[in-house]
């Protein structure tokens, strides 16, 4: 039989035990035990950025993770931080200028933004786009998403 | 005048456009935003089984024997089917078209049957309780192969020493011949004739979320539901229906949110319909999510091409004559129902589009190999036919020593031209062809760029502007696909309904992949009935729900489903009307709808708010006369006849810089200026063309699915299959000419290629303008740093 091991987590704010198998990656114990499906799955191999959720405040790959790794973490997803209204800025920015059409990445996309964010300093065009770079677009062209952080974060 | 009365572009007649060509954000990104969508995989079913499929490891092999005595046992497993078995619940199919004159294919499996014609080719089907429990499975059948010859080189395909499908004869799936006559004559007598092979890699669509279905079968019922990444609901219902034999009226095909489609998720894949006959096998719900790594393998690809062009021109520099030589390869099978033929045919029709020229050649094969299949991929064939076009266009300038926008001057089709009749036998019935330069040549500041540019060179920077002019099939017709006996509808419909508290419901066939096609229904609706935009709610994307259409593909969603909302709107709007000319006890000729009233049509006076008028019509008709019956749920449908397709023209430039001592090219900006009828709501369109062009980008300068000799792929990852990521992007600056189709009353055309229809052309002439001074040029996409260099003799 797989293998299993106990974790006890902080998701959004909320203590979670569970017996998980020792093989499952982050982002499929969000999805699958949890039930926080607005985490996505575009490559499982790190490079798309639509898993990027926030383990004790980095940014990470929720495909590169282990859940048995964020054993005693706290990890924030998309749905908490939605709730809480920590992203609520680059929401309303993003839905003004269209800064999403199918809207697979977006999750992952905020969350790398508001990483951005949250360093409060000014931040050229380049500097936004490089940042992102990692986040996996096939929509937009990227520019309406630069633009909507440039807003957040240069006023 | 009222919000509603349209048609918006009637000569000089004023009209209050309500929300037409606002950028209003669109409503149903908010879900989105708050990772609260609902794409297919985030669906939960009780009893859900999960698939996941063994694939060929061969190109081409004879399946001798497969082993599932291992795989059975596993923990979790439920079953492992097989080819046959599969086909006892899902008959085969064959992709041709009548009006494709000759084009053949072999009859294609869910499950391939004695022999794998692709690595990648799905031969047998795990299903167990979790995916990961069906992988595992997967990995314990046992195989056994006789390899078979293999076909991957276009050109030896098309040899025929080997054949892939003896019982076709030949390699050939379709051939087209074309010819106004004159052609030879024209090249005889040419000034200059300018002749050049241009290359084009097979890519594919790298959707961000996997195709995805989850097929649900009613034992008692003999019904199937199918949650479904698809772009066309109602095609997938006859096809379900027709191959799996489930009557149509049980079949429910449901598209909730789709994580890009690109024409990848309009195709029938065999995987899926595996799954599909799987769920009525087990009488349960059955899950199919393909991986990244299956998605290379299996999405359709698309665009392999070598195609060589020739060109005739005076002294004058007037474009005399094309000759086109068109090769392209599409895998072992034609793909359903659309058939891999439709590319190909495109760069017959589209070739040398925007030009007066009368005199056109053209010879095209499609050949099988031994690759994953090949079929529509957003813009089919523009891209091709565009960077034919414009490359040979821009040598035969450079030939004359003429600047590439004044030589597209002295030969685009005159703006008063229309209706014309292009020599390939399409027809335009308005474009805009020289407004379109002149504004491109205006707010890219062209004669600054190319001062700056010889400034630039003087000092070794090596700078390039590449124009790319375009025409794009938009909203077409039945004759893109009806005409040749498939099921697919070129007709959408709306239906209106005018809820009692005043809102507006509108369902339409059209599907939402991103693009705002919801966003656009809702504005034309409201726009249309005379309420706020936020009283409007749009359902798409359910054959149990929405009117009967083609869904979403061709640039047909705004042009098509937006027109049946705009009748259907009016139509809803006239009966609210009729009931409030009762209620309100006064003509209804006195009466309009404006800001969720009815008002006294001359003095604007409120005389009733809606949601009194759902009250009485729904709550109290008893107090309306005995001979009256309110009709407040409307349907339209509209289907574009008058020509084969709407086209659509614009323009693009590049601005880019090479380095000549590493082959790197430094995208420095990005301009479109593009006609496509009436603007629905301009943010949309412009995020459409900007997401367009970047994908247009990725085809020229980073994407090709590789294969080796032996047919394996060899970079089907996203860490060897590079796309467009945000750094490398440039800024891209839109511009709009609007010249409104005259055949609907919206007015609007498609526009949802535009982009990726003129990119690849566009960077491609920046690219070969920045090298010209080295006296190089390149030909054969992508233009990857070492294909640079190695035009320029340094690897």
């Amino acid at each position: 039989m797989e293998q299993t091991l106990n974790v006890t987590l902080t998701v959004n704010g909320a203590q979670v035990t569970r017996n998980v198998p020792a093989r499952q990656h982050l982002v499929d114990f969000l999805r699958e035990e949890l039930g926080l499906t607005g985490s996505h799955i575009g490559c499982e191999h790190g490079v798309c950025g639509a898993c990027t959720i926030r383990v004790d405040g980095e940014i990470v790959r929720g495909c590169l993770m282990l859940a048995v790794q964020a054993d005693g973490c706290r990890v924030d997803t998309i749905e908490g931080l939605s709730d809480s209204k920590e992203l609520e800025k680059l929401q309303k920015a993003f839905h003004e200028k269209n800064a999403l059409q199918c809207g697979f990445c977006t999750p992952g996309m905020l969350m790398a933004a508001q990483d951005l964010v949250r360093q409060g300093k000014k931040i050229s065009r380049e500097q936004i786009r490089n940042h992102i770079s990692g986040n996996y677009c096939r929509c937009t062209g990227y520019q309406a998403i630069v633009d909507a952080i440039e807003e957040v974060i240069n006023g | 005048m009222g919000k509603a009365e349209l048609p918006l572009h009637t000569p000089g007649t004023q009209v209050d456009k309500g929300y037409i060509g606002q950028s209003v954000p669109r409503p149903n990104a908010q879900r989105l935003l708050q990772g609260r969508g609902a794409f297919t995989d985030d669906l939960r079913f009780p009893r859900l089984a999960h698939v996941a499929f063994f694939r060929s490891p061969y190109a081409h092999a004879r399946i001798k024997r497969l082993d599932f005595s291992q795989a059975i046992k596993q923990p979790g497993v439920i079953a492992v089917f097989d080819g046959p078995t599969v086909a006892e619940y899902c008959t085969p199919w064959v992709a041709v078209l009548a009006h494709l004159k000759g084009i053949k294919s072999p009859p294609q499996h869910a499950i391939a049957i004695g022999r794998a014609c692709w690595q990648g080719e799905a031969c047998a089907a795990v299903i167990a309780e979790s995916r990961s429990q069906a992988e595992d499975a997967v990995q314990l059948i046992e195989a056994e192969w006789e390899e078979l010859p293999v076909v991957v080189d276009m050109e030896d395909s098309l040899k025929n020493t080997k054949t892939i499908h003896p019982e076709l004869g030949d390699n050939i799936c379709f051939k087209r011949e074309h010819d106004t006559g004159g052609v030879d004559e024209a090249f005889a007598g040419a000034d200059v004739v300018v002749e050049e092979t241009f290359h084009f890699g097979r890519h594919t669509g790298v959707c961000p979320e996997g195709r995805a279905i989850v097929a649900d079968y009613n034992a008692a019922e003999h019904s199937l539901t199918v949650y479904h990444a698809t772009q066309a609901p109602h095609m997938m219902q006859d096809i379900f229906s027709r191959h799996l034999n489930i009557p149509e009226a049980n079949v429910r095909v449901i598209a909730k949110d789709i994580g890009g489609s690109y024409g990848i998720k309009v195709h029938v894949y065999a995987d899926e319909m595996a799954t599909a006959a799987i769920s009525v096998i087990l009488r349960r719900p059955v899950k199919f999510v393909a991986d990244r790594l299956e998605s290379f393998l299996s999405d359709i690809h698309a665009r392999e091409h070598r195609a060589k062009v020739r060109l005739a021109v005076s002294k004058a520099g007037q474009i005399l004559a094309f000759e086109l030589d068109d090769l392209t390869a599409i895998g072992p099978y034609s793909v359903y129902p659309r058939t891999s033929g439709i590319e190909g045919n495109q760069v017959v029709n589209l070739t040398g589009g925007p030009y007066k020229h009368q005199k056109y050649k053209a010879r095209m094969h499609v050949v099988f190999t031994n690759k994953n299949v090949c079929c529509q991929y957003r813009a089919v064939g523009h891209p091709i036919a565009v960077a034919l076009t414009e490359g040979i266009v821009d040598l035969a300038a450079q030939k004359l020593g003429m600047d590439p926008a004044e030589f597209r001057r002295k030969n685009l089709i005159a703006d008063d031209a229309y209706p014309y009749t292009f020599p390939s036998g399409i027809k335009f019935e308005k474009l805009s062809h020289h407004k379109a330069l002149d504004l491109l040549l205006k707010i890219t500041q062209y004669s600054k760029l190319r001062e700056e540019q010889a400034q630039l060179r003087k000092k070794k920077i090596y700078r390039g502007i590449g124009l790319a002019a375009m025409i794009e099939v938009t909203n077409p017709s039945p004759a893109f696909y009806g005409v040749g006996g498939a099921r697919i509808s070129a007709q959408d419909g709306a239906t209106l309904r005018f809820e009692p508290t005043g809102m507006v419901t509108v369902m339409c066939s059209v599907t939402e992949q991103g693009q705002g096609t919801e966003g656009i229904f809702a504005q034309i609706a409201a726009s249309a009935v005379g309420v706020s935009i936020e009283k409007v709610r749009v359902i798409t994307g359910d054959t149990g729900v929405t009117p009967y259409g083609g869904g979403t593909w061709a640039s047909r969603g705004a042009g098509i489903g937006g027109e049946a909302v705009l009748l259907a709107g009016r139509a809803l709007r006239s009966n609210m009307l009729d009931v409030a000319a009762h209620v309100l006890k006064l003509e209804k000729a006195e009466l309009d709808i404006k800001d969720n009233r009815i008002i006294n049509k001359l003095t604007s006076e409120p005389k009733l708010p809606l949601e009194e008028l759902g009250r009485v019509a729904y709550f109290r008709p008893d107090t309306l006369p005995l001979d009256f019956q309110s009709e407040l749920t409307v349907t339209r449908h509209y289907t574009p006849r008058q020509y084969g397709f709407t086209f659509t023209n614009g323009i693009q430039a590049s601005l880019v810089e090479v380095d000549p001592d590493t082959g790197f090219v430094k995208l420095l900006k990005h301009w479109c200026v593009e006609d496509s009828g009436t603007v629905i709501n301009p943010m949309l369109v412009d995020e459409q063309i900007r997401g367009g062009v970047v994908q247009g980008i990725g085809a020229a300068l980073y994407e090709e699915c590789l294969y080796g000799p032996d047919g394996q792929l060899l970079n089907g990852n996203m860490a060897d299959y590079l796309v467009p990521m945000s750094g490398e992007m440039p800024d891209i600056v839109c511009a709009h000419i609007e010249t409104p189709t005259l055949q609907s009353q919206l007015g609007a055309k498609g526009v949802g290629e535009a982009g990726t229809a003129g990119a690849p052309a566009a960077v491609m002439n920046a690219i070969n303008d920045a090298l010209a001074p080295l006296n190089a040029r390149v030909t054969r996409m992508p233009f990857t740093p070492e294909r640079i260099l190695k035009v320029l003799g340094k690897v």
